[in-house]
């Protein structure tokens, strides 16, 4: 997953995003803020599930990964992913 | 390097549409290498930049409006050149720029010195000829028409589909969804801004603007692109930040290549929803947010007036992005005495007063 301009973002403890190339800013929760920083160091949308489930005590029936990849969607829409990166890993 | 030379600014109507001039004046003041003085030049003696204490000028001038003529121009300047000479001129209003560009070699022989574009530069960059700017810089720019006669309206959208801007030469724009509307928007236009009126795609998206400045032979000096985050019902930006999208970096370097622009600008870009960057258009001067490039980082007023005296500028290309402008509206409390002596008189000096302006 190509993750330039994830790695771009000025990303406060609040939770609060600035996009440096396009001038937005958005918040995201406690969740959100903990996938960000796990996309944005690189890693795997399957790992970061894994990574979500252990840190907020999640069961296999919350469905972390549905929750990484609908947030992977909503990066995407905000022109932070490339869309024709399907590969997500 | 002349660290203190005097400059004088012109539009200082620092309104809900603000001119340029009190951000320049600012910038400058906010140079830690200027130790000159500041001299404001304005059209109304009610312009809130001539009662801004925070500037420090030294004095401030009235000038005739351009429409009264170059010759009117000309005989104020020398005659405030006079009374407070000045080495440095910076012009901020679109409308004065063909004067002062005329002026530019009289006013050199007396000492004061400008850094704006060629007439050439300048008329290559306006609205009507914005195709041929962008065929010749390589950008992408909307579908345009320029039209003289009302008839040609009629038959644009078969080349420009609906809804289009109808704008006017100098300013102004209307978004329209029909050909009534159209033509109510092409007489409005007329009326303000005259012949010929500029038809052009409309595109949804995100609008970005940059201060940038031209070194004359194809160089880009610096340049700061901002994002507007909030807009005024004139659809001038109130606050906005400071981004750092190489893109619009590289529009305005290839912009100063292709027309070799010398002095400021403010470049205007959208970028579409589907990912297009284009070029709308070039104002030739000083944004009114140009305080927000001395901000992040790269003092663009300041940059001017050494290119002007003649110093070397390095390129600047560092600047902080998120650096953030909010405007503000306040009421100035100051005497009807320098009301009354800049209204009477159309001058009035500050340094011989105990108290600034």
């Amino acid at each position: 997953m190509n993750v330039e301009r994830l790695r771009e973002l000025a990303i406060s403890d609040t939770g609060f995003v600035f996009d440096p190339y396009s001038g937005f800013t958005f918040s995201v929760n406690e969740t959100g803020r903990f996938m960000l920083q796990a996309l944005k160091a690189g890693h795997a949308a399957e790992a970061v599930a894994a990574q979500l489930a252990e840190a907020f005590d999640l069961t296999p029936s919350d469905d972390p990964s549905r929750d990484v990849h609908e947030f992977i969607l909503m990066l995407r829409e905000q022109q932070l992913l490339p869309h024709d990166d399907d590969r997500e890993g | 390097m002349r660290s203190s030379p005097t400059v004088a600014v012109t539009g200082l109507n620092a309104t809900d549409n603000p001119g340029p001039g009190v951000a320049v004046l600012r910038a400058l003041r906010a140079a830690p290498d200027f130790h000159g003085r500041l001299v404001g030049l304005a059209y109304d003696s009610l312009d809130p930049g001539i009662y801004h204490q925070p500037l420090g000028l030294s004095a401030a001038y009235l000038i005739p409006y351009p429409s009264q003529g170059l010759e009117a121009m000309r005989e104020r300047l020398f005659e405030i050149h006079r009374q407070t000479p000045f080495d440095v001129l910076i012009p901020t209003l679109d409308s004065e720029l063909p004067s002062m560009i005329a002026l530019e070699p009289e006013l050199a022989a007396k000492g004061v010195h400008l850094y704006l574009p060629t007439r050439e530069q300048f008329d290559l960059r306006s609205k009507a000829r914005l195709a041929e700017l962008g065929a010749r810089a390589g950008l992408d720019v909307p579908e345009t028409r320029v039209l003289s006669d009302v008839r040609e309206l009629y038959d644009v959208h078969k080349d420009v589909p609906y809804p289009f801007m109808v704008k006017g030469v100098f300013y102004g724009a209307v978004k329209v969804n029909a050909v009534d509307e159209a033509v109510h928007a092409w007489h409005q236009t007329v009326a303000k801004w005259g012949l010929p009126v500029i038809v052009q795609q409309h595109y949804s998206g995100e609008e970005y603007d940059i201060v940038a400045v031209g070194d004359g032979r194809g160089g880009l000096i610096g340049a700061v692109p901002m994002k507007k985050m909030l807009l005024t019902d004139k659809g001038k930006g109130w606050a906005g930040v400071a981004v750092k999208d190489p893109t619009l970096i590289e529009m305005t370097e290839r912009f100063m290549a292709a027309s070799h622009w010398r002095g400021p600008c403010e470049v205007e870009v959208l970028r579409t929803h589907e990912g297009r960057s284009l070029l709308l258009e070039v104002n030739p001067r000083f944004p009114a947010w140009t305080f927000l490039s001395a901000g992040a980082g790269q003092n663009l007023p300041w940059a001017v007036a050494r290119l002007a005296l003649g110093d070397a500028v390095a390129p600047m290309r560092d600047f902080k992005a998120g650096t953030m402008f909010v405007r503000i509206s306040l009421d100035q409390v100051t005497s009807i005495d320098r009301f009354e002596q800049i209204a009477s008189t159309g001058a009035i000096t500050f340094e011989k007063e105990k108290d600034p302006p």
